[in-house]
């Protein structure tokens, strides 16, 4: 049994200098032979061996990861998290989510900093305005908390938008999912990591899969930088990389690994209190504890696998920015990155099963993973473990893309007369 | 308290030109020249700011941007102020006010200085573990954190400053002004290259220019006269331009690199009106030269931290360059050469300096020897174990290092002073080169990171390659640059160099104490309060890689993002681990190099240039008219016209009224039009659109769907053949970029065969539609020779008529349902055209009418708009526009699609229209549509599309898409709202004139 | 910030360019003779590769016109540009 984490343990390490906190996870040798390997180590991938362990007793496995754990998008996004989605399987899934969110750090036992300051989507539009409340009533009635706000209320929610109605695209309403918000990226990872190597699971970083070993078609291993694995179930959570993977196994997916970029500025005192994004003028913006503005920039339209995108993509995102919030013009660049996110073409993801025996793939997140992480790993384990998808994640099959039942959460075209 | 530290020597403040300040409600005083930093110290004062985790007193420890701690709040006003300001780039000017940060009440008495206190309870991450209980605690907590955390303040108030952009191209990019990057620029203009020149101070020369040595010797000069006239010869060189004050901050691929340039920062308030604030230069380089120089480390010890320590460089900057003594009582702590050139500028200044502690066993270097023959006093291998002072520092105790260097011996010694001068060797700044995705090796003998690998056509001379003795510097920067440009000879290359050589290195990377390190407090990152013992804490609970141990003590995260942390971070990592440096490998350094203000990445697409908006040639009439403005794309629509006081509501009864009862006029200029031609014309259309073209005649309009390949609805438009191989399209207003990409792209890639030629003529023709019973009575008025029986000019037909000198094509093609003629004709002659047709129109009542008019009107017909009643996942089958189809093509654009497994199912949203029950109630647009509302899950069969009043009907209308609704027609359903349900029944789409008589008046 | 040598009007900065994703995969010339699964795979499926692809670009901001480009997308770094027709160069 680990260190409980609470404030008593803290004081008691306190006394002896905290020398003698425990490892949060080993960091083990991968074994000859695991009943299911997860292949990435994000936040989605860790959740996947979490609940695997957790909620089906498979503890033999294994999460192999090319780099650090966390290290791809989930310590590279800009931490919304809302269920506020259209269709009823994205809001079941993504509620879901957020339920399991809800809890999670007392589940964990890691504080994971899920702050509930809310998510407003803006209207700039009259066909935005429509989309909005259609997406609302759904919402409403699937149980999730979403409320329409007039342009008043939208200003007096976050003062500092600029409501004009002189500006280029004025405020014509918004959105508003109380319960939806932000967390601290990398202690999910750790929080997750640490909840599943205490059950047991192996976490192996620095372990680069190579090749994906078939006997017709099951899969029988994992060729990786440290070894060969075998094993018959492989759960694939690679993001950016999962094309990389399934072409290991002679499969295509409807993927484009894309550019996504992200900035922060310097740390201010609270000026900004909720999270608020405009896809119309295309900003995101939230403010961390620490006091830096986070604000998401757009994909580029090219395939790249470089974790840079271009810089005319940051440069329309802060003229959007400075649209809404004039008053950040002084504000100053901290860091800018980039990730690689995996796009399915209906803006939704793959959790799902594939026509190899034993393969698993969970990706084509897009933008939006990271929001979905506890849920995402909760279905997943649960495909896994039962070889059929939960009902939460059967519309995500990958089976979509030949029958057409695709699941659409571009949002209506804004095309109009 | 207040003294005056300023000495009398050649430095470069002018000090004819005094200048105030005020510092925390202060008035003080310094030069021009000065930086605040350098104003602030001659002042006397250290103490300028509190740290971000335990609110320790900090003071100004460097020259550059590498800051940690001086970083204020400056402006003058709520609109002007600008947070985390570093007081040790920033030139000072005329009334600069300046405020600390991070402290209440004020930066000498702080209350959160408790967490100083608290700080065994707050190590790294320790919020990680805590703020758990009970779980609807965590945004009280988090109130406080945020609270707490932050360093300044948001402006509050819009910026009055204008930003610029600039592109500039050059053959050689150089990336700093010291005398590598000037003698590399040098030769690379010598060979006919043309330069472009940044350097982010005001003046060129890097540190050699004011470096005052009798050692360092070029071409038997002093090294600083040598450069000066460097100087004078490179501004004179038209191959160079120079740019000072310009930093570079992104280093990005294909050597496009990004430069901000500051140019009224320096000015006084008053001196900055209708100037342009900053400048960002995007620039594309041809090869790129980077000579940004290196940061000295500080070293890590107990108490590291405190007002009065500094950097020795920036020691001996504040003497040489501004003239200010940063202490009267001064301790120097060293392990390498460099900082014997700052005591010999303190003794050259006659500044005491009390001692040098020197973590090597000796050195027998020239400029050792000549600071030994002046009789300091030098502790070799001892090391500072503590310091005291809380707001300045007062003293530091000293103990000698045993043999392994890992722990402490003997006895303590004190040592008092006022300033310890501190150097741990110097880092190459790398930022840019791996920015620009360079790989790095890890040099072991000087324990620093080098540039290796590049993809780009790019070269890092100098200290930024890791050279650090002048005539190493030159030399191999001389040698370097030639090879990089491919240049036989040289005008340095003869030149002679005299410097002192450093024989003895030693690094330890965390300096041992007489204490526990458990008891100690030595800091890596000032700003962000993080450890050595953070860094061991983070080892232990298993944070492995250096970007777990970074993301999880706080390292190097934040506003100068490591630049002093990060090298000692991966040594004390290495060393606990027992890992070479090499293979522990770096954290990614991210863009941009120093923190890069919102508005000048911006520059000038703020406000109204936020995007250039659209506008049609009939525009100033409907401003003149009052007409209110929708956004459609980039286009304003006309929306409505209200006149006295009417509401939308009003407006729109009224214009649609008018529309059906009398006439209407529309402007439809914004519709996408694309001209085809070709002798495949006709077979493109039969491809991209879902119905048959090939029996369309000259003269003839048609309706036309396009989808995507998906077999989803894609734009749709009328389409007229002109000619026998000329066609005019129209799209939607929103979809016409789309339209003419994707038709270019199927035309040039999948059908390269057709003879077919398109042009976007949108922006060509202006479009006047004018519509209702009385329409055909004023398009005679305008065009008096025109048949206009239905015989001569049926519905969907086309005429091509003068009037006077102007060709219109009028077009008998309806939107509305009503007799409706489009006149189009060119762009300029579009307002003439309108007011001719307001003119004739005038004795039948003719009404402008905008979008939401229109609107109504064509959902009166059940006429769909694409996005409005599609979003993407609408077939024409669903939208019960089977007849479109074509059954005769073999293939159009999507075909295939409509016979996938999902597309064919009968149980598929279809597009219905809907009655409420309550003919005055009429449904929100995005409204969803159910059964029943009480079973939960509720199970939402479709929603409302387009909702109005018709005032013809005199009741509420509205299209819908709702499950199986082909065979729901006549149900009843429900519409649940907040606070309501409404009761509808689904109905047919067309709701006025089912039997089209409208259409011929 | 690539910069991309349009065939047709030289280097230009990328911002003037569009990228058309994966390249070489024709429109089928008889879909009606295709089964669902292999319409989905000309419709959906993309090789998504890391490493050398072979891509469309259109100079959407300039001449309009498309063409082919060989880009390793683990670096961005262009091989070769050619015209659309054109057979893929051997990397």
């Amino acid at each position: 049994m680990k260190n409980k984490y609470s404030i008593f343990s803290l004081i008691k390490n306190a006394f002896s200098n905290h020398e003698n906190w425990q490892r949060a996870w080993r960091d083990p040798e991968p074994k000859k032979e695991y009943d299911a390997v997860i292949v990435g180590g994000g936040g989605h991938g860790l959740a996947t061996a979490y609940y695997l362990a957790k909620k089906h007793n498979l503890t033999n496995i294994a999460v192999v990861e090319k780099g650090w754990i966390g290290g791809g998008n989930t310590g590279r996004n800009t931490t919304i998290i809302r269920s506020n989605y259209l269709w009823d399987a994205s809001a079941g899934l993504y509620d879901h989510a957020l339920k399991i969110w809800e809890g999670l750090s007392q589940e964990l036992n890691y504080n994971v900093m899920f702050s509930q300051r809310g998510v407003m989507n803006l209207a700039h539009n009259l066909q935005d305005v429509r989309d909005l409340k259609r997406r609302t009533h759904a919402n409403r009635l699937n149980g999730i908390d979403a409320v329409w706000l007039e342009t008043d209320e939208v200003k007096k929610f976050c003062p500092i938008i600029n409501t004009s109605q002189d500006i280029r695209y004025p405020v014509l309403g918004g959105t508003l999912q109380k319960r939806a918000g932000t967390a601290r990226h990398d202690a999910v990872a750790w929080g997750y990591a640490r909840g599943a190597d205490e059950m047991g699971v192996d976490i192996i970083q620095n372990c680069e899969v190579k090749g994906i070993k078939r006997n017709g078609d099951a899969v029988e291993g994992l060729e990786t930088t440290k070894g060969f694995i075998k094993t018959k179930k492989i759960g694939v959570v690679a993001a950016g990389h999962s094309s990389v993977i399934a072409n290991m196994a002679g499969l295509k997916l409807p993927l484009e690994s894309k550019p996504l970029q992200a900035l922060v500025s310097e740390p201010v005192k609270p000026i900004i209190d909720t999270v608020v994004m405009s896809n119309a003028v295309h900003a995101y913006v939230s403010q961390s504890d620490k006091g830096e503005l986070v604000i998401g920039a757009g994909t580029d339209s090219y395939v790249s696998y470089t974790q840079k995108g271009s810089f005319n993509i940051v440069e329309e995102t802060l003229k959007a920015i400075l649209e809404l919030y004039p008053i950040f013009s002084r504000m100053k660049m901290l860091r800018q990155w980039g990730g690689i996110v995996d796009i399915c073409p209906d803006a939704s993801p793959i959790i799902s099963k594939t026509s190899i025996k034993g393969l698993y793939f969970n990706c084509g997140w897009g933008t939006g993973g990271f929001k979905a992480t506890p849920g995402s790993g909760d279905l997943f384990a649960h495909t896994i473990a039962n070889d059929e998808p939960h009902k939460l994640n059967a519309a995500f099959n990958i089976n979509r893309f030949v029958s057409g039942d695709l699941v659409d959460e571009h949002g209506a075209a804004a095309v109009a007369h | 308290m207040s003294k005056n530290l300023r000495i009398n020597n050649k430095h470069f403040v002018d000090e004819t030109r005094k200048l105030s300040f005020t510092f925390n409600g202060k008035k003080l005083y310094g030069y021009k020249g000065d930086t605040l930093a350098s104003a602030l110290l001659s002042n006397d004062i250290h103490l300028v700011g509190r740290s971000f985790k335990y609110h320790r007193p900090r003071g100004i420890m460097t020259s550059g941007s590498e800051e940690p701690n001086a970083i204020l709040q400056i402006g003058n006003d709520d609109a002007l102020t600008e947070p985390n300001v570093r007081a040790t780039e920033i030139e000072l000017y005329d009334g600069l006010i300046c405020n600390s940060q991070n402290c209440w009440p004020s930066v000498k008495f702080d209350i959160g200085g408790i967490n100083n206190f608290l700080s065994p309870l707050l190590p790294a991450g320790f919020y990680y573990k805590t703020f758990m209980w009970p779980a609807s605690f965590w945004e009280k907590y988090e109130y406080f954190i945020r609270k707490s955390a932050g360093l300044g303040k948001s402006p509050s108030k819009q910026d009055p400053d204008m930003y610029d952009h600039r592109y500039l191209h050059c053959d050689i990019l150089i990336v700093g002004g010291g005398v590598s990057g000037l003698m590399a620029a040098k030769i690379a203009s010598d060979d006919n290259k043309k330069v472009l020149l940044l350097e982010d101070k005001e003046l060129l020369g890097g540190s050699l220019i004011y470096d005052d040595s009798d050692i360092s010797k070029i071409d038997n000069q002093k090294s600083s006269e040598w450069l000066k006239k460097l100087i004078v010869n490179i501004k004179n060189d038209k191959n160079i331009i120079i740019k000072t004050r310009t930093s570079l901050a992104a280093y990005h691929n294909y050597n496009f690199l990004l430069a901000r340039q500051n140019l009224t920062d320096h000015l006084s308030v008053n001196d900055r009106n209708n100037k342009i604030r900053q400048r960002l230069y995007k620039i594309r380089a041809k090869k790129v030269i980077i000579s940004t120089g290196a940061i000295e480390r500080p070293q890590v010890f107990h108490n590291n931290d405190r007002p009065g320590i500094m950097l020795a460089s920036a020691v001996k900057k504040y003497i040489d360059y501004y003239g200010v003594r940063c202490g009267l009582e001064n301790v120097i702590f060293t392990n390498n050469d460099s900082a014997y050139e700052t005591a010999l500028s303190l003794h050259k200044s006659g500044t005491k300096l009390n001692a040098i502690i020197d973590i090597r066993d000796n050195s027998s270097s020239e400029i050792v020897n000549q600071v030994k023959n002046l009789g300091i006093q030098i502790y070799w291998n001892h090391t500072v174990v503590d310091t005291k002072g809380y707001k300045r520092i007062n003293k530091v105790t000293v103990m000698k290092l045993n043999d392994k260097g890992n722990d402490v011996i003997g006895k303590k010694i004190d040592l008092n002073c006022d300033c310890l001068a501190i150097s741990g060797g110097w880092t190459p700044m790398v930022h840019l080169f791996t920015q620009s995705g360079g790989k790095l090796r890890f040099d072991n003998k000087d324990n620093i990171f080098v540039p290796d690998k590049t993809n780009l056509d790019q070269l890092s001379i100098g200290s930024a390659k890791g050279d650090f003795e002048l005539d190493d510097v030159l030399k191999n920067s001389i040698k370097d640059t030639k090879k990089f440009l491919n240049i036989e000879n040289s005008n340095f290359d003869k030149i002679d160099v005299k410097c002192s050589k450093e024989k003895e290195k030693k690094n330890i990377w965390l300096l041992p104490s007489d204490r526990p390190l458990s008891k100690t407090k030595p800091f890596l990152d000032y700003q962000n309060d993080s450890t050595a013992k953070d860094i061991k804490l983070a080892l232990r609970e298993g944070f492995k890689s250096i970007e777990h141990v970074k993301r999880y003590t706080t390292t190097g995260m934040g506003t100068d993002q490591g630049k002093l942390a990060n090298m000692h971070a991966l040594g004390i990592v290495a060393d606990t681990t027992n890992t070479n440096m090499g293979d522990l490998g770096t954290t990614t350094f991210r863009p941009p190099y120093t923190p890069l203000t919102f508005g000048t990445i911006v520059g000038r697409n703020v406000g109204q240039f936020f995007d250039i908006f659209r506008k049609t040639p009939m525009h100033e009439w409907h401003v003149e008219n009052n007409a209110k403005f929708e956004n459609v794309g980039q286009w304003k629509r006309a929306w409505y016209y209200p006149k006295d006081g009417e509401t939308m509501h009003d407006a729109v009864q009224r214009e649609s009224k008018a529309a059906r009862e009398s006439s209407g006029i529309l402007d439809a200029s914004t519709l996408g039009k694309i001209d085809i031609q070709g002798t495949d014309a006709n077979e493109f259309l039969n491809r991209v659109y879902t119905n048959a073209w090939s029996k369309l005649q000259i003269g003839k309009c048609r309706y036309g769907l396009m989808l995507n390949e998906d077999g989803m609805v894609y734009d749709d438009g009328v389409t007229t053949r002109l000619g026998e191989n000329h066609y005019l399209m129209t799209t939607t207003t929103g979809g016409a970029a789309n339209v003419m990409s994707k038709l270019e792209d199927y035309l040039q890639t999948e059908w390269p065969e057709l003879d077919v030629f398109l042009t976007s003529v949108t922006d060509h023709y202006a479009t006047a539609s004018v519509c209702g019973p009385n329409a055909k009575k004023i398009i005679n008025k305008i065009f008096k020779d025109l048949d206009l029986s239905d015989e001569s000019f049926p519905h969907m037909s086309f005429k091509e008529v003068k009037l006077g000198d102007i060709n219109c094509r009028v077009m008998r093609i309806s939107f509305t349902g009503e007799l409706s003629y489009e006149i189009n004709v060119e762009a300029s002659y579009g307002k003439y055209i309108w007011e001719k047709c307001i003119e004739a129109g005038k004795e039948f009542n003719i009404t402008p009418y905008g979008t939401e008019t229109m609107h109504l009107l064509r959902a009166e017909k059940g006429f769909i708009i694409v996005g409005q009643d599609t979003d993407g996942t609408m077939t024409p089958v669903d939208l019960q526009m089977d007849w479109i189809i074509s059954k005769k093509k073999y293939d159009f654009i999507g075909k295939r699609s409509l016979y996938r497994s999902d597309t064919v199912r009968e149980d598929r949203k279809q597009l219905v229209g809907l009655l409420t029950d309550d003919p005055n109630e009429i449904l929100e647009e995005g409204a969803q549509i159910v059964k029943d509302e009480n079973k939960k899950p509720v199970d939402m069969l479709g929603h409302v599309t387009s909702s109005y009043f018709s005032p013809t009907l005199k009741k509420s209308i509205a299209l819908a898409v709702l499950k199986e609704g082909k065979k729901l027609k006549g149900q009843k359903l429900l519409v649940p709202m907040i606070d309501k349900t409404i009761k509808v029944t689904v109905s047919d789409t067309i709701f006025l004139d089912k039997e089209n008589e409208r259409i011929n008046g | 910030m690539f910069l991309i040598s349009c065939p047709y009007c030289g280097e230009r900065d990328q911002s003037e360019f569009v990228s058309g994703g994966e390249a070489h995969i024709a429109r089928p010339k008889q879909p009606t003779e295709l089964n669902d699964d292999q319409w989905a795979e000309y419709l959906f499926m993309r090789k998504n590769i890391k490493g050398i692809q072979f891509e469309r670009w259109n100079h959407v901001h300039g001449c309009r016109k498309w063409f082919n480009v060989a880009r390793d997308t683990s670096n961005d770094k262009i091989e070769k540009i050619y015209k659309m027709g054109e057979q893929p160069p051997k990397i």
